[in-house]
């Protein structure tokens, strides 16, 4: 004979049961991700410490990217893309701004930089409140997350060579580059993030995402230097839509491609100016 | 002295007997591989693949203007043989040699060909365009087990190289165009893929028991236990519902 109290711990434990299948998407354990506790970083001349980095982590980055990293933090749920970019899961080791080539790991600078940067057009602020220990200690406690921190080494950087003067040539050559490899496609002819592909895009958890805008004013998510340009395009956003061109943009023309976008950009640039004297606009591929 | 020469005289006989032993072992298991052959069914009535609206960009509508495009994802022939299905050995623990062959993934008329590309862990492949738009080549595997990438190849571009480090079902896609979805079925040791007809054989298997593995999008798997003798054929068929 089973009591009342017998039958109803069967019950919940059956419901339990057949619920897991429900809850295991591919999440780690806190026993695997302890099991990384001794990564470090070196970064900004300092060498950072996940024991070091748990505090602040809990404190200020736990609320969007979760007590394991997961990006399921309490706030994620009210984050709604393409509006509001969910928060990045850690454990997937996946990352958008890097100096490395598409499908290798950022080094410990990018993290860096995508910490002090923040992320322009979501909730991820710009994090100047740390000090440098603290944030090398951060980059540790967001590596620690992921094996594949354990078991790949950051890609190597691509290399940018020096900025070179702008001029209209290479103003024009950009513009014949954006048409070339069809960057329009989703950015859209003027840059007005309306390409036909555009309104259809999704990342790679299927999230809605929209393409940059580069006419509203708004700072590219991964900075918004030359280089930060040039990077962009160069190494591919991993984790969204946006590909690596590395393989159809030589380090020369890419340049072009950077000085053609400050064109499309809001922000004055020397680029802008030149193309507004020379009344040089987009053109459209498909007449 | 004797014993010397005599311990000499057993080593070397020794020798060339493992020697023999191993040549001959070699020439058996060349000669004696086996193949396990069969045919993959689709149960029932074909479920309509809908056509594709690509007007998304022109240049696939005309590419397809003469033959329309249609989803792939359960491709019935008309014996009700179920193409693109991938088989393979479950818990292979032969040789790891990885299959040498350079298979192609064509982006062909803002479609995938083929569909379904099967391949050894390690194996090189080409991902190739013959289509005068961009594309972007984005595999999405699980980042715990392999690592994904994103390149573009607009028209012209070169190949693109890559290999896979662990067995799992990978989906491509094409962010500019969304209806273009396949599969890296990515497994250990030999593979086939079923044709049009629903036939498929895996070619170089070793006698042995082994259970036959069937893999059909998005994850549907069946197993089949098969015996292969040297230089026959085993047979396992399979039904998908």
């Amino acid at each position: 004979m089973r009591t009342g109290l017998q039958k109803w711990m069967l019950a919940v434990g059956a419901a339990a049961f057949f619920m897991l299948p429900l809850t295991s998407r591919a999440q780690l354990t806190t026993l695997d991700i302890a099991s990384r506790d001794n990564m470090q970083s070196h970064v900004a001349g300092h060498t950072g410490h996940v024991d070091d980095g748990k505090d602040d982590y809990h404190r200020y980055c736990e609320g969007c990217h979760g007590d394991m990293g997961d990006g399921n933090g309490e706030v994620a749920q009210w984050l709604q893309p393409p509006m509001w970019p969910k928060p990045r899961n850690f454990q997937l080791g996946v990352f958008k701004c890097r100096s490395t080539p598409t499908g290798t790991l950022p080094t410990d600078d990018d993290l860096f930089d995508a910490i002090t940067r923040g992320f322009d057009r979501s909730a991820m602020p710009i994090w100047s409140v740390f000090t440098k220990y603290q944030l090398a200690n951060l980059v540790a406690y967001v590596k620690h997350f992921s094996p594949r921190f354990v078991s790949e080494k950051p890609g190597t950087p691509i290399t940018i060579p020096p900025e070179p003067e702008v001029t209209p040539e290479r103003i024009k050559n950009g513009r014949e580059v954006f048409n070339r490899v069809q960057c329009w496609k989703c950015h859209g002819v003027q840059g007005m993030a309306n390409g036909p592909s555009a309104s259809t895009l999704q990342d790679d958890l299927g999230f809605p995402i929209a393409p940059f805008n580069f006419t509203d004013g708004t700072r590219p998510k991964c900075g918004d230097t030359d280089q930060d340009i040039y990077r962009i395009f160069m190494t591919g956003l991993d984790g969204t839509p946006m590909p690596s061109f590395a393989d159809n943009i030589k380090p020369d023309e890419a340049w072009d491609l950077v000085f053609y976008l400050r064109t499309l950009m809001k922000q004055p640039s020397k680029a802008k100016e030149i193309a507004k004297t020379l009344n040089l606009k987009p053109v459209n591929p498909n007449p | 002295m004797k014993k010397a020469q005599n311990l000499v005289a057993i080593v070397s006989m020794l020798v060339l007997v493992c020697c023999g032993a191993l040549l001959l072992n070699q020439k058996v298991s060349a000669a004696g591989e086996g193949k396990i052959t069969g045919n993959v069914k689709f149960e029932g009535a074909a479920p309509h693949m809908r056509g594709i609206d690509m007007s998304k960009d022109p240049y696939c509508v005309k590419a397809t203007s003469a033959n329309p495009a249609h989803m792939e994802t359960t491709l019935v022939g008309s014996s009700g043989g179920l193409e693109n299905v991938v088989l393979y050995i479950d818990g292979w623990s032969g040789d790891a040699t990885v299959e040498k062959n350079v298979p192609i993934f064509d982006q062909k008329n803002c479609m995938y060909v083929p569909h379904v590309l099967p391949l050894d862990v390690n194996q090189t492949f080409k991902v190739t365009t013959s289509d005068n738009t961009a594309h972007n080549i984005h595999p999405l595997p699980n980042p715990m087990v392999n690592v994904g990438w994103n390149q573009s190849q607009p028209p012209g571009a070169p190949p693109i190289e890559k290999s896979w480090k662990n067995p799992e079902a990978i989906r491509v896609q094409c962010n500019i165009h969304p209806w273009m979805q396949g599969w890296f079925v990515v497994v250990k040791g030999p593979y086939a893929v079923s044709d049009s007809s629903g036939n498929y054989t895996i070619n170089n298997v070793p006698p042995g028991s082994y259970t036959v593995k069937a893999w059909h999008e998005p994850d549907q798997t069946q197993t089949q236990k098969v015996t292969v003798s040297a230089g026959q054929a085993a047979t396992a068929s399979f039904s998908f519902k």
